[in-house]
């Protein structure tokens, strides 16, 4: 990858994570289930990192694996030059207010015993201990700002939300410690059409505004192609092509790309028609 | 959550088995509650001359063998089944559920034998391994809580790790280890209060079995000694009596068998109005 910058944000090198399923017979030999099979991909500073694919190509696993909450069988991955599988759990912990993540489901991510304040606060409790009172509220008012929330909403329940709303819940409890990167798993797959651009603006924004970096999953590809400057195409656990969105978008070079793009409905018919012409010629060179 | 709580009062009122549970639950708690500080008569105050009188206003269920008041025996009776519950029932939740949030936690070798160990304790009846239990150590107050105890164990240890182990798969259980929470934290604050209904559900259960099992112990002369009153002591006394004098079984087996009821039905009421997806279907 040709990138200006001399040290990645990210790097995962060669990360292979399997599972394990049960034997076939009593003494039949393990089986096992490659989810992730050897993904390596960089994520510069400030950039947007997409990875797509159909459900089921291990993009999840890939996110939870770079959150160090599944361990990989091979492979590493580095933040800022630090591998997370090889530090002690102490200094994971703290290194862990650099990274943070947002999940797909906003209804099943945060705590419904929890008032939006102790979610948004639950990442400060632990990795920034230090912090007062007055001090850790008052972090949490100013996050839940940035993301268009009121202040009030913190003495609200998660199920006095819409799912947008609780979205930026979400993200707010990911911005809280000031990470540099944030893993998104899918994070408006499960929120309608409308919300999924409020909140997709917001993420844009604040990348722009703060200077964050994301990686992105997704299986939609208009999101993708929206939101990221970079992006890889998973398919069956290994990345089958990697580049610029605009790139991979305008001129797919892997077959498996290429359908995927062409899977996309179209509103326009003049487009479709079009593209169906390109996907059919594709087929036949 | 104040307007859950009142959601939950206003479905318990229309649940009929939750209100006459609760009632007959709370006025058998109040009852031995009462017992501790005035009872209508000394329970240990014997006057052979009054012995075997019928029901009057002097005393309202009559007097046993020894000229007893049968009400104050039957408070008396009553603060010991609820003493026996509470530490018996408190017993089996202080080690139950924590060693079932640690099986699932941790999962894996633990979690096998944790519960190979449960399937073990399991597979003996509940009430022949106290009698076993209290057979072995002497017969008492304590060895009967103790062996009622043990068999309440592994029952809130299975109910533990089943439900928490459904919690754990959640997203915001991966949230709170994102946010650096290892597995000891993250059971105490997010598993333990997400599965504490189920928990108060079964502890009412697990309640009404303690008292049938400490009445069982008595009867069989296993559980409380005399002179400390018990329902299945008078039981077993009244037995010989059967027909000089039937109130001496018929009421003390009557208060065994209303509280263990109340006790069910308010348990199973409760499970209904905290369940939202019983709640619709009633």
């Amino acid at each position: 990858m040709n990138s200006p910058n001399p040290q990645p944000l990210l790097q995962v090198e060669n990360l292979v994570r399997e599972y394990r399923l049960p034997r076939k017979s009593l003494f039949g030999p393990p089986v096992s289930f490659r989810a992730v099979n050897g993904v390596s991909f960089n994520v510069d500073p400030g950039k947007s990192f997409g990875i797509v694919g159909e459900s089921g190509c291990g993009k999840s696993t890939l996110a939870r694996t770079v959150m160090g909450l599944e361990q990989p069988a091979s492979g590493r991955v580095l933040l800022e030059g630090q591998d997370v599988f090889a530090l002690p759990a102490r200094a994971l912990r703290s290194l862990r207010r650099k990274f943070q993540m947002v999940f797909q489901d906003p209804y099943g991510s945060l705590d419904p015993r929890f008032k939006v304040e102790r979610i948004v606060a639950e990442p400060l409790e632990v990795l920034l201990p230090d912090l007062s009172r007055a001090e850790r509220r008052e972090r949490v008012g100013a996050t839940l700002d940035s993301v268009g929330l009121k202040p009030a909403d913190a003495d609200r329940y998660p199920h006095e939300f819409s799912g947008g709303q609780r979205q930026r819940v979400a993200i707010a409890r990911a911005l809280i410690t000031e990470p540099s990167l944030i893993v998104a798993d899918e994070p408006v797959s499960a929120l309608d059409v409308s919300v999924q651009a409020q909140v997709l603006n917001l993420i844009m924004d604040l990348q722009t505004r703060q200077g964050l970096t994301f990686l992105f999953i997704s299986h939609d590809l208009s999101v993708v192609r929206h939101i990221t400057d970079e992006v890889a195409v998973m398919y069956a656990g290994e990345i089958v092509e990697t580049g610029p969105t605009h790139q991979v978008f305008s001129d797919p070079q892997h077959s498996y790309t290429r359908s995927l793009i062409g899977a996309v409905p179209i509103p326009d018919p003049r487009r479709s028609r079009r593209l169906k012409r390109t996907a059919g010629s594709a087929g036949e060179s | 959550m104040s307007d859950g709580l009142a959601e939950i009062w206003r479905t318990g009122l229309r649940n009929r088995g939750f209100v006459i549970g609760g009632i007959i639950t709370v006025s058998f708690v109040l009852l031995a509650a009462i017992a501790l500080i005035w009872t209508p008569y000394p329970v240990e105050e014997i006057v052979v001359t009054r012995r075997f009188q019928g029901i009057s206003s002097a005393h309202w269920l009559g007097t046993d063998q020894f000229g007893r008041d049968l009400v104050s025996l039957l408070m008396a009776g009553a603060v010991n089944s609820v003493a026996v519950a509470i530490v018996a029932v408190g017993l089996g939740v202080g080690i139950g559920v924590p060693l079932g949030a640690i099986a699932a936690a941790r999962q894996g070798w633990l979690d096998e034998i944790l519960m190979r160990a449960n399937d073990f304790a399991f597979a003996f009846p509940a009430l022949l391994s106290a009698v076993m239990i209290t057979a072995l150590a002497g017969p008492g107050a304590i060895n009967s809580i103790i062996a009622i105890g043990i068999f309440n164990i592994p029952v809130f240890a299975r109910l533990t790790r089943g439900a928490a182990l459904v919690v754990w798969k959640r997203e915001f259980i991966m949230a709170a280890r994102v946010a650096g929470k290892g597995p000891l934290r993250i059971s105490i604050e997010h598993i333990l209060p997400n599965i504490s209904s189920v928990l108060i559900v079964q502890v009412t259960i697990q309640f009404a079995l303690a008292i049938l099992a400490e009445a069982g112990l008595s009867y069989l002369g296993l559980g409380t000694q005399p002179p400390q009153p018990s329902w299945g002591k008078m039981l077993n006394e009244a037995q010989t009596l059967m027909f000089l004098a039937p109130q001496l079984a018929i009421f003390p087996g009557v208060a065994i068998a209303l509280t263990v009821l109340g006790l069910n039905l308010f348990g199973d009421g409760l499970r209904d109005v905290l369940d939202p997806r019983l709640r619709r279907e009633r």
